[in-house]
């Protein structure tokens, strides 16, 4: 047989036993103690840095929502401000031209008043004067009663000259 | 890439032709050439340094002697490979419950007259520590010490740091085998369950092949150059993949579905062929692959002394540089190579049955 003539291909009990032992004695204490472990922590960097990876991505995502959001939040503040300022703004426009509406009302009652309270005034006073010529008049009369009865026509005449003078206005 | 594949093979297939024939040249030629002293054979200086050895040469004079250990007829028997040779390194027979001799490297058992008898030569299994087991213990233990250090790093420094030192040398080989090898061939699915097996394979043969490269003395021994290993891993990995098959995977070697009947029946045969062929192939090309770099380093260092002068050196030796170089790719090539094929054969042996028709 081929075998028996080529020592080169002749397997020597020998070695195909203590390579089986040598073989199967590493597979089980590399195996147990080198390759799992190995594995394991390299599977779980791997998924360690997939996570992180991950992770950065969603933190980055979720910064640039905020950013977004800070931005509209920014962009509504301002209108608000701007709304508010406007308002303000009309609100004191409306309240100055309330004022000068009021003060005007109020300077047009004052004249008014003024001028119902000058017109009472007058009034009163002409009616004081009135009275005062009535009582003038009287003690004219009176006077010219006591002088002159004699004369009925004359004195008439007189008192409506008279009367006529004290008619003021 | 089958010209490639088939290049070592015929390489190692020519020179062990011609080396037998020499073999033989030699076996005739024996008595002459004995008397001719200080001659040099390369055929045999080369296969010296390929197969096993009782003992271990280190250099000039120093040779390791090796534990023999034998089970006889007779029970176990364990002495010291110094025994069976004398000061000057000739085969002498050892008395223990048999006689043994060491015959062309090979520990027999002698009768009185010193001839071998066949018969009981037969009965004797011999465990002996050899160099190339020698050799291989030393591979274990620098894998060990290697493997575990590296792997006692994650529990020292935890996931969350980049691999440091030995660590990071280790991590890229590892995830070479795992994201090369493991994932395309058998699947995300089940490939961990395999990882272990295919990382063991790999560092095993790579480790084996980088020290058969080292020509003093950790190194030297062709252990991944012979035929017991690459024999022990393809049975190994005959094993594995026969217990991982399917019923998917028996059904495409005996009874191909999407075929005339008459197709199945010749099918059959090639398939099961196939199933013992992928592992042989598998032993013998890492053999056919180690065992042809040693020759041609060997061959080519032989040069000067085949021409008997300094001068051959000039050419060997740029030569063997070249020669090495082109062998450390091989070493790892040959260890990817039996890993993934091993990884593939598993994935094909498990994979699951897919309902188009071929």
């Amino acid at each position: 047989m081929f075998l028996e003539i080529n020592p080169l291909v002749l397997p020597d009990i020998g070695l195909v036993f203590w390579n089986t032992v040598a073989f199967l004695g590493l597979l089980v204490v590399l195996g147990k103690f080198a390759w799992k472990p190995m594995l394991k922590a390299i599977s779980d960097r791997e998924k360690g840095i997939e996570d992180s990876l991950a992770k950065a991505d969603k933190m980055k995502a979720d910064l640039t929502a905020m950013q977004n959001e800070n931005e509209t939040l920014l962009a509504k503040a301002r209108e608000e401000r701007a709304t508010l300022i406007k308002e303000a703004k009309e609100a004191s426009e409306k309240m100055i031209a309330e004022a000068k509406d009021k003060a005007k009302s109020e300077y047009e009652r004052i004249v008014a008043d003024a001028q119902v309270a000058i017109n009472q005034q007058k009034n009163a006073a002409l009616t004081e004067v009135k009275n005062q010529v009535g009582s003038l008049v009287v003690e004219v009369a009176e006077k010219v009663l006591r002088r002159e009865l004699a004369n009925k026509a004359e004195q008439e005449t007189y008192i409506k000259q008279l009367a006529d003078g004290v008619k003021l206005n | 890439m089958v010209l490639q594949r088939l290049k070592p093979l015929l390489i190692v297939s020519f020179v062990s032709i011609f080396l037998l024939n020499t073999v033989t040249l030699f076996a005739n030629e024996k008595a002459a050439a004995a008397n001719e002293e200080g001659s040099f054979n390369v055929t045999q200086t080369i296969l010296e340094h390929i197969k096993d050895d009782h003992s271990w040469h280190v250099w000039g004079h120093t040779t390791i002697s090796l534990p023999v250990i034998l089970y006889t007829p007779a029970g176990f028997e364990v002495f010291s490979s110094a025994k069976l040779v004398d000061e000057h390194h000739e085969p002498v027979v050892y008395k223990g419950k048999f006689d043994y001799k060491l015959v062309e490297g090979k520990t027999k058992i002698v009768n009185a007259a010193g001839e071998v008898d066949a018969a009981a030569s037969k009965k004797l299994w011999d465990f002996s520590i050899t160099k190339n087991v020698a050799s291989l213990f030393i591979s274990v233990i620098i894998l060990l010490l290697l493997v575990l250090t590296a792997a006692g790093a994650y529990k020292k420094t935890g996931i969350n740091s980049a691999p440091k030192g030995l660590q990071s040398f280790m991590e890229p080989i590892v995830l070479f085998v795992r994201d090369e090898i493991a994932l395309p061939n058998i699947g995300a699915k089940r490939h961990a369950k395999y990882m272990p097996f295919l990382l063991t394979i790999f560092f095993l043969i790579l480790t084996n092949n980088f020290l058969g490269l080292i020509p003093i003395f950790p190194g030297g021994a062709n252990v991944s150059g012979n035929i017991a290993f690459t024999m022990t891993l393809a049975v190994c990995v005959f094993i594995v993949v026969n217990l991982s098959s399917n019923k998917n995977y028996w059904e495409h070697i005996f009874w191909m579905p999407g075929m005339h009947w008459s197709m199945k029946l010749f099918l059959a045969p090639i398939e099961l062929i196939g199933v013992f062929n992928k592992p042989i192939s598998l032993m013998i090309r890492l053999f056919a692959n180690i065992t042809a770099g040693h020759i041609l380093v060997l061959s080519l260092v032989c040069l000067i002394f085949i021409f008997k002068t300094v001068y051959a050196a000039a050419v060997a030796v740029p030569f063997v540089i070249f020669i090495f170089l082109i062998e450390l790719l091989v070493a790892f090539l040959q260890a990817y190579i039996f890993t993934m094929l091993t990884a593939m054969y598993i994935g094909m042996a498990s994979e699951e049955a897919h309902h188009d028709h071929h």
